[in-house]
Formats: structure tokens, C-alpha cells, sequence
């Protein structure tokens, strides 16, 4: 045997090490997972609901305090797979609050006879007298709760990995529980199904779009940090095709979980087959999530070469703005819609990624905060909103909404005006910070177009409002379903930080500004 | 030089293998007894027979699924307590505590299809 040989064989290995305190907000979400996991095994089915409602609620909040307890912190931990810096701790604190409001409006057990808003055994056939037994015992699936905690651990982890591996791996653990989740409504379950299949391939498609970029990416700079990355890319002369084809497949990766054209198919099918309250957590904290990872990404590896994939993000946040807000104005099923509304955000928010400064990065940061509070309380609204069979979504249904219930039609009203970006709610303040980062980035055409685009936008909802309270009720039997404690909090949190945000945006602003600084 | 000579025993248990295989199947045809029945065509000690098929290509009990994706886990569970167990007094403590940790998640999966009836078979 050589002597190299011989080396290969005994060579020491380092051992890791990993800063537990540091990474602490995700290792309490996922024992909370875990701990739900044993609940579902050993815990008497009667008690599983409370339990398991307790453990994620209590898990989220202590990740919570560690967010906040971290606050100020700026390195990166974990042999350089995970950086723990502001915007790191602003997005993980957004996705935790939106995690919490999500996981009250999935308990909701008082709107639908059955229970939740989830199947009560999501294996059994729709329309079998396997469905029927399980509906007549009264039983719920309860594994929705540790399936959440995994998503959003995922989430945690997705805007913080410094490595693309790691960054794959968050990925992974993130969509997974979701495509599981959207496949398991209570009513109209074959169209649940279907958007989870579709999520499911299309998903899976994606992450080997980005698997792909990241191979690449590493053959054209022999890493996978995103420092090394950044290195490779200011010690080079730029054009190599290598890096702009990995950049190109990465972001592909990435456009697709934020959902921007041309990569936003899956969105209204998802958005509209999923249960509701499910659809609501997914809108707000996933968007954060990929919003996280595609600025630390561009921000921190990709810097160096913003000249070429700027006019790419240009073209795709042109894309997104029109097509969500062009095809937003002929739906006519309010889940759609807000499908279509939150794909022309994900735009919007692209002209703040376009910026490339820091004033880009914090108003991306406040808008993602913003329009998550928007979005979780007006899909906790539509749950509200029910007929015999179920939740009426389609638009019809909605007219005359102000005359039956003023109360639940004014919050709507305020979470479309906060969509529309009118004065005094959080979206204008939002678009007003994205828009003046990108006009001062150098993308004034892109500002004017997200100007016109907001106002095509702005005539879908005010149709909505009009028809919740200028149109005479059809009398189909809809009605507006008194919730428990657990929604109303949900409604109420959401319809107060869309004003808080609006009038009072300062704290928050300030907030976003002193964290806009990636770790390199 | 040199750095050849770290992928030679790659190239030596690739040559050993090949050449088992091409040995054991050329000897099997030349030395063993050929008697043909019904036996031979059965499927080797466990599973489906091929034909005839069923109209549609039939269905598979998802239950097979069940099983082959719990021997996955653990398959890849043994696939990283092996270089752990090489490596075990280089990594020391934290390669201990990590590795139980990892366990643990598995056992608890575990538990939980245990519980819920996924290792009965009817």
C-alpha cells in the first residue's frame, strides 16, 4: 500500500461543532414537531386536539423569545451553514407570528359541522363508506399540527442557510408537509387532491431546477458556500457561462416557490383546492421564506454579477406584476382571486430584490410583514363565509355580504384596501418603501409599470367591495358563520396590524432598516 | 504517479467483481444439469407473478409501499451509523450526541407507524 494510500485511511477527522444556542428557534420548532409526532402515537385520541394545539402554539412562541433573544446578532454558526443576522432574525420572527395566526385558524373546530377545516381521515377515498365511518366518528386528523411544525422549520431555515446544500435541504423540509397539507380539505376534497398532486410534481420539478443550478454553481466556483461563491465571482472576469446558466437555474428554483410568472401556475390551483386556512399560513410565511433565501442568495453570492441577472429579475417582475393583476380581474372564485392578487405582490416585492441596496432589502423585509398579516386574516374572512356545503368562495355568493354582516364585510373591505396599496393601511406604506428602494436602485421604468399595474389592480378589489355592499344578496342559503375564540383572534390581529402598519409604520420601518444587513 | 495509485484498489475490486460475475455465469451454463418444468418459471421464493397480468395492469396494495419505504429509512439509517462507528474516536462527544439525536428522530417515526397499525399487515 502507498503511503498516500495509508493517509486517505487513518486521516483525522475534525469533529464539528455546532452553536445549539444559536440555531435554537428551529430546534425548538421541530421538537415541537417531534414531541407532536409521539402525541399522535401514544396520546389517547380525545386528548390529541388539545395537545397538540398546546405543544405547537407553545413551541412557536418559545422559538419566538429565541428570536428575539438573538436579536443583534450577526455571524455565521453551524460550520457555515447557517447565518444568524438580522434579516435572518426579522424573516424568522415574520414566519413565526404568521405560523402562530396560522395555526389558530387551523384549529378552528366551530365554522364546520365535522370539525376543521381538514379531513377527518385525509386516506380514506372521497365518497367511500371509509369516509362516511370516519365523519360519523367524529375523528380529525390531528397530524396537521406536527406536519405545520415541520413546515415552518423548514421555513426558519430556508432564508438562513449560508450553503447551497443546506438551502436545498430547508426546501425539502418546508414544501413536503405543505404538499401533504393542501391535499387535505374537509369539503371539495378531489379538488384538493388534485392541486396537491399538482403542487407535489411541479414542486418536485422545481428542486431539480435548483439542484441542477447548484451543481453548477459549485463547478464554476469549487464551493457551495455563498461566500465562496461571492469570492469566486469578484476574482473572475465575469461571462462565464457556467455561473450565469447556475444563477438562472437557481432563481427558477427559487421564482417558483414565491410563485412569479412564468412559474405561478401551480399558485391559484394550490391557493384555491387547499383548506383555507392552510392556504392562508401558506401565502404569508412561505412567500417570506422564499423572498429570504432568493435576496440572500443575490445579495450575498450573486452580487458581484447584478448586471446580468438584473435584467432577468426585471423581465420577470414585468411578467408577474401584469399577469397577476390581469388575470386577478376575471375571476370569479374568491380564493382565485386572491391567488392572482398575491402573485402580483410577489412582483411587486421584485422590484424591491431589484433595487440590490439596503434600502431594498429592509422594504422587501416590511413589505413580506406586512401583506402576511393582510393575507392570513382575509383568508381566515373567507372561511367565515358558508353555505350547506361548505365555504362559498365564488363570488356571487359574496354579494351582499355588507347587508348580512357589515362587520365581517368592512374587515374584508380593509384587507382589499391594504391589497389595493390605498393611504392609511399597511400596503400602501409597503408598496411606497418598495418602490421609492427601486426608484432610487436605478428602476425607475419598473416603478412606473408597478404604478399602472396597482391600479389595474386596484379595480378588482374595489369590485369585490362594491359587490359586498352596493349588490342585492342572492338568497343561496350563504350566510356568515359566528367563529371561535381561535379565528376571531386571528381576524383581529391581521385586521389591526393592517392598520398599525398603515398609520404607525415607523417602529416597524426602523426595524427593518437596522436588520438589513446580510452576514458575509 | 502517486495519485494513481490511490484509485487502484478501486480498479482492482472493480476487476475482481466483473470478473466473478463473468465467471460464475459462464461456469453455471457449462457445468450445471439443464431440466426444464413449471418450477423455473415461478417467481424466486417471494413476489407478484408477472403473468398473466390482470386487465388494466392492476393494482399493487399500498401496503407494499408502506414496507418498502420503512426499509429505506432504516437502510439509510445503517448508511451513516457506519462511517460514524469508523470515525467514532475522532468525532467524540459531539458525534454522539448528534448520532443519538438522529436516532431518536427515526425511532420516533417509528413509534408513531408502530402505534398507528402501518406494521400490520391485514
Amino acid at each position: 500500500m502507498s503511503p498516500l494510500t495509508s493517509s486517505v485511511l487513518t486521516a483525522t477527522i475534525q469533529a464539528p461543532k455546532i452553536e445549539y444556542s444559536q440555531v435554537a428557534p428551529m430546534l425548538i420548532v421541530l421538537g415541537a414537531a417531534v414531541l407532536g409526532v409521539l402525541v399522535e402515537a401514544f396520546a389517547a385520541r380525545r386528548l390529541r386536539y388539545g395537545l397538540q394545539l398546546g405543544i405547537a402554539l407553545v413551541g412557536l412562541l418559545a422559538a419566538l423569545v429565541s428570536v428575539a433573544l438573538l436579536a443583534g446578532a450577526h455571524h455565521i454558526v453551524a460550520m457555515g451553514a447557517v447565518a444568524v443576522d438580522g434579516p435572518t432574525l426579522f424573516m424568522q420572527g415574520s414566519i413565526l407570528v404568521f405560523a402562530v395566526l396560522g395555526v389558530l385558524t387551523m384549529a378552528e373546530r366551530s365554522l364546520d359541522p365535522g370539525g376543521t377545516a381538514f379531513a377527518a381521515q385525509a386516506a380514506s377515498v372521497p365518497g367511500s363508506t371509509a369516509e362516511r365511518d370516519a365523519v360519523g366518528a367524529g375523528i380529525m386528523q390531528t397530524e396537521v399540527f406536527p406536519l405545520t411544525m415541520f413546515a415552518v422549520s423548514g421555513m426558519l431555515l430556508f432564508p438562513a442557510s449560508t450553503d447551497l446544500l443546506t438551502m436545498f435541504v430547508a426546501l425539502e423540509v418546508l414544501s413536503l408537509p405543505l404538499y401533504l397539507l393542501a391535499g387535505m380539505a374537509r369539503r371539495r376534497r378531489l379538488l384538493s387532491q388534485e392541486a396537491a398532486l399538482k403542487y407535489f410534481l411541479l414542486g418536485a420539478f422545481s428542486s431539480t431546477f435548483f439542484l441542477y443550478g447548484v451543481a453548477l454553481l459549485y463547478g464554476y466556483s469549487g464551493s457551495i458556500s455563498l461566500t465562496g461563491i461571492a469570492d469566486a465571482v469578484s476574482g473572475a472576469t465575469g461571462g462565464d457561462a457556467l455561473l450565469l446558466i447556475g444563477t438562472a437555474l437557481v432563481s427558477v428554483g427559487l421564482l417558483f416557490k414565491l410563485g412569479a410568472a412564468p412559474f405561478h401556475s401551480w399558485t391559484p390551483d394550490v391557493y384555491q383546492g387547499a383548506p383555507t386556512p392552510l392556504t392562508g399560513f401558506m401565502a404569508a410565511a412561505t412567500k417570506v421564506a422564499a423572498f429570504g433565501a432568493l435576496l440572500r442568495v443575490l445579495y450575498v453570492a450573486l452580487g458581484g454579477v447584478r448586471w446580468d441577472w438584473r435584467p432577468m429579475m426585471w423581465a420577470v417582475a414585468i411578467l408577474t406584476m401584469v399577469v397577476g393583476a390581469v388575470v386577478a380581474i376575471t375571476q370569479t372564485d374568491v380564493k382565485r382571486m386572491l391567488a392572482y392578487s398575491s402573485i402580483a405582490h410577489a412582483g411587486f416585492l421584485l422590484t424591491g430584490v431589484i433595487a440590490t441596496s439596503r434600502a431594498g432589502l429592509s422594504s422587501v423585509m416590511f413589505y413580506l410583514l406586512a401583506y402576511g398579516f393582510s393575507t392570513i386574516g382575509a383568508f381566515a374572512v373567507v372561511t367565515l363565509v358558508r353555505n350547506s356545503g361548505g365555504e362559498a368562495t365564488h363570488l356571487s355568493q359574496w354579494a351582499g355580504l355588507g347587508r348580512r354582516s357589515p362587520l365581517v364585510a368592512g374587515i374584508f373591505t380593509l384587507f382589499l384596501l391594504a391589497f389595493a396599496g390605498i393611504p392609511l393601511t399597511s400596503g400602501f406604506t409597503s408598496k411606497f418603501a418598495v418602490f421609492s428602494a427601486a426608484m432610487a436602485g436605478g428602476a425607475a421604468p419598473l416603478v412606473v409599470i408597478g404604478v399602472l399595474v396597482s391600479a389595474v389592480a386596484a379595480f378588482f378589489y374595489v369590485r369585490v367591495i362594491v359587490l359586498m355592499f352596493f349588490s342585492e344578496p342572492v338568497g343561496d342559503g350563504t350566510s356568515v358563520v359566528l367563529p371561535s375564540a381561535l379565528t376571531t383572534i386571528a381576524i383581529t390581529v391581521g385586521a389591526a396590524m393592517t392598520v398599525v402598519l398603515g398609520v404607525l409604520p415607523g417602529w416597524f420601518l426602523h426595524l427593518a432598516d437596522q436588520a438589513a444587513v446580510f452576514v458575509r | 504517479m502517486r495519485r494513481v495509485n490511490v484509485y487502484a484498489p478501486i480498479l482492482v475490486l472493480g476487476l475482481l467483481s466483473t470478473g466473478f460475475a463473468v465467471v460464475s455465469v459462464v461456469a453455471g451454463s457449462l457445468t450445471g444439469p439443464k431440466r426444464y418444468n413449471r418450477a423455473r418459471l415461478d417467481a424466486y421464493e417471494c413476489g407478484i407473478e408477472p403473468t398473466p397480468q390482470p386487465v388494466g395492469g392492476g393494482r399493487f396494495p399500498v401496503k407494499y409501499y408502506l414496507t418498502a419505504m420503512l426499509f429505506i429509512i432504516f437502510d439509510i439509517e445503517i448508511i451513516f451509523l457506519y462511517p460514524w462507528a469508523v470515525a467514532f474516536d475522532s468525532l467524540g462527544l459531539f458525534g454522539l450526541v448528534e448520532m443519538v439525536l438522529f436516532i431518536v428522530t427515526v425511532f420516533v417515526a417509528y413509534a408513531y407507524v408502530w402505534r398507528r397499525g402501518g406494521l400490520d399487515w391485514d
